[in-house]
């Protein structure tokens, strides 16, 4: 079925996903041109919604949305006006992805680079195997946040839920309220000059308006296995 | 996968589209387990009319207006029988363990649920086609769960569909799968506990049910079973008053519950709950590890 599109000149384009398919809208999403928004309208937690965007266009889905919102992202800019379902933004490689409610469990899943910002709280396992994304979330953050986290940065501004942090490699995490628990080799660790900046920096780019003085940084103690040189294959 | 839904409705208004609204809740989670199903209701007129005992079975030896007749004659009362095929629904102003107890006397059938007001419903197939079978849509009522099954621990047969219900009223629905249900299973029938089939979520049924009879609260029941089974579960529990979700301590298997001041529902995803009246302004949140969660009539 062909995609239901209105254009308005000062809306940009509207895709109805009530009148057409998951398929039909992906399509036209992946035509967008940058500078003219496209808006899909009543996504009603459909699944694997803007999926593998691969260029700098603003894409809006007006309600919840289902699982693997924004898979693979690059370049793209993609705003969920509600709330996200399982992996939003999974395996981002670059561009945006804000949530302005809550998102479920592996947000930003293994995800490479881009900036995923969740104005309301993650589940569990939010940026499981992060590879370089920088997530900011407004609320709280499930547990076994960050496991396995090889790089990019994980901001809090509330609470943590249980084993954040469990196996670390180099992402930074940084919460604002209280952690329930650390996972193995997580720790807190000093906020010096650079983390205050940096953490400024994302705080700005989210949105956020908090004193970085509020935040403990978490990291790596680096003492499990894989971090001795005796280990070294 | 698997997938479940349950409403539990607060305003009396709707009570005439409890099984509208469920149907259409189930069918958006159908490719979440297309391989049978089964579904329960509380309180529709037609299967469970006020001031009657209802039995739901499968395996009926006779056809539902005969196993009725002799049913009725064992019992003395008038017994009327539904065939919603695979299962036979009885009907009779009598004692719902009576009623149980008098038609099992008459062959050997599966109870798949009894009790005051509930009413349950299994098959194998499509979700969908076994929800217009049973005219499920037409169902009116003040709560109902229904279950699509993707089976990973016993066959796919219409027993081994959910919900399960074992106790008077009682459900219970499952999302997940029990890793040590066979020794809690042996310890149960140490007990005397009776099971009917080689399911893993019989067990936490059976669990539950056991619990609730020596006296405890569902929630009481639900944080005893999240303390003896292992394995990956959200579960979905109803009774003659409740309404309760519960997900292990991992909590992998999805939840979502919806509240608004005329119900309160919960679903595997929440496409499943889009279609509800009011969905807009309600209260969405997915519950948190092992923890209970419980609305009461």
């Amino acid at each position: 079925m062909a995609p239901v599109v209105a254009t308005t000149e000062t809306i940009g384009i509207t895709v109805d996903l009530a009148e057409s398919s998951v398929r039909a809208v992906n399509r036209a999403l992946r035509t967008a041109v940058p500078g003219v928004p496209v808006t899909v309208s009543h996504p009603a937690g459909a699944h694997a919604l803007a999926c593998g965007l691969d260029a700098p266009v603003e894409v809006t889905l007006d309600g919840h949305v289902g699982y693997y919102c924004a898979g693979m992202n690059q370049h793209a800019t993609v705003t969920v006006a509600g709330n996200a379902g399982v992996g939003v933004a999974e395996n981002m490689m670059s561009g945006r992805v804000h949530v302005s409610g809550d998102a479920s469990q592996s947000a930003g899943a293994t995800a490479h680079g881009g900036l995923l910002v969740i104005d309301g709280n993650a589940g569990a396992r939010c940026g499981i195997s992060m590879k370089g994304v920088d997530i900011v979330v407004g609320g709280d953050i499930g547990h076994m946040s960050a496991f396995m986290g090889q790089a990019g940065r994980l901001v809090v501004c509330g609470n943590a839920g249980a084993a954040l942090g469990d196996s670390l490699y180099e992402a930074r995490i940084y919460v604002r309220g209280s952690v329930a628990s650390l996972g193995a080799d997580c720790i807190a660790e000093p906020m010096l000059a650079e983390h205050h900046a940096e953490l400024a920096e994302l705080l700005a780019a989210a949105g956020f308006d908090y004193d970085t003085a509020e935040f403990t940084r978490y990291g790596s103690a680096r003492q499990l296995y894989h971090f001795h040189v005796d280990n070294v294959y | 996968m698997c997938g479940i839904v349950g409403l539990h409705l607060r305003d009396p208004a709707l009570y005439p589209q409890l099984g509208a609204l469920l149907t259409d809740m189930l069918t958006q989670l159908v490719d979440r387990g297309p391989d049978s199903a089964g579904m329960a209701v509380y309180g529709d007129p037609r299967w469970s009319p006020p001031g009657h005992a209802t039995v739901s079975l499968l395996d009926s030896p006779l056809p539902a207006a005969e196993l009725a007749a002799e049913t009725g004659a064992r019992l003395g009362v008038p017994v009327t029988g539904i065939d919603l095929a695979p299962t036979t629904v009885l009907h009779a102003p009598a004692d719902p363990e009576a009623l149980v107890a008098a038609v099992r006397a008459v062959g050997d059938v599966l109870v798949i649920g009894y009790g005051h007001e509930l009413t349950v419903l299994k098959g194998v197939g499509d979700p969908r086609v076994l929800a217009e079978g049973f005219g499920l849509a037409q169902a009116s009522g003040w709560q109902g769960v229904a279950h699509t099954r993707m089976a990973t621990e016993s066959a796919v047969t219409a027993e081994g569909s959910h919900p399960f219900s074992v106790g008077g009223d009682q459900c219970l629905v499952h999302n997940g799968s029990f890793s040590n249900y066979a020794s809690v299973r042996q310890r149960l029938e140490r007990e005397g506990v009776v099971f009917d089939s080689a399911n893993d979520t019989e067990v936490g049924a059976r669990f539950v049910a056991d619990r609730l009879a020596q006296g405890e609260d569902l929630e009481k029941a639900l944080l005893a079973l999240s303390e003896s089974l292992d394995g990956f579960y959200t579960l979905l529990v109803s009774t003659a008053d409740s309404f309760a979700v519960v997900r292990d301590p991992i909590a992998c298997k999805p939840a979502i519950i919806a509240e608004t001041p005329r119900w309160v529902a919960m679903a595997s995803e929440y496409r499943a709950l889009a279609g509800l009246p009011g969905i807009d302004s309600a209260r969405l949140f997915e519950p948190e590890p092992q923890e209970v969660y419980a609305w009461h009539r």
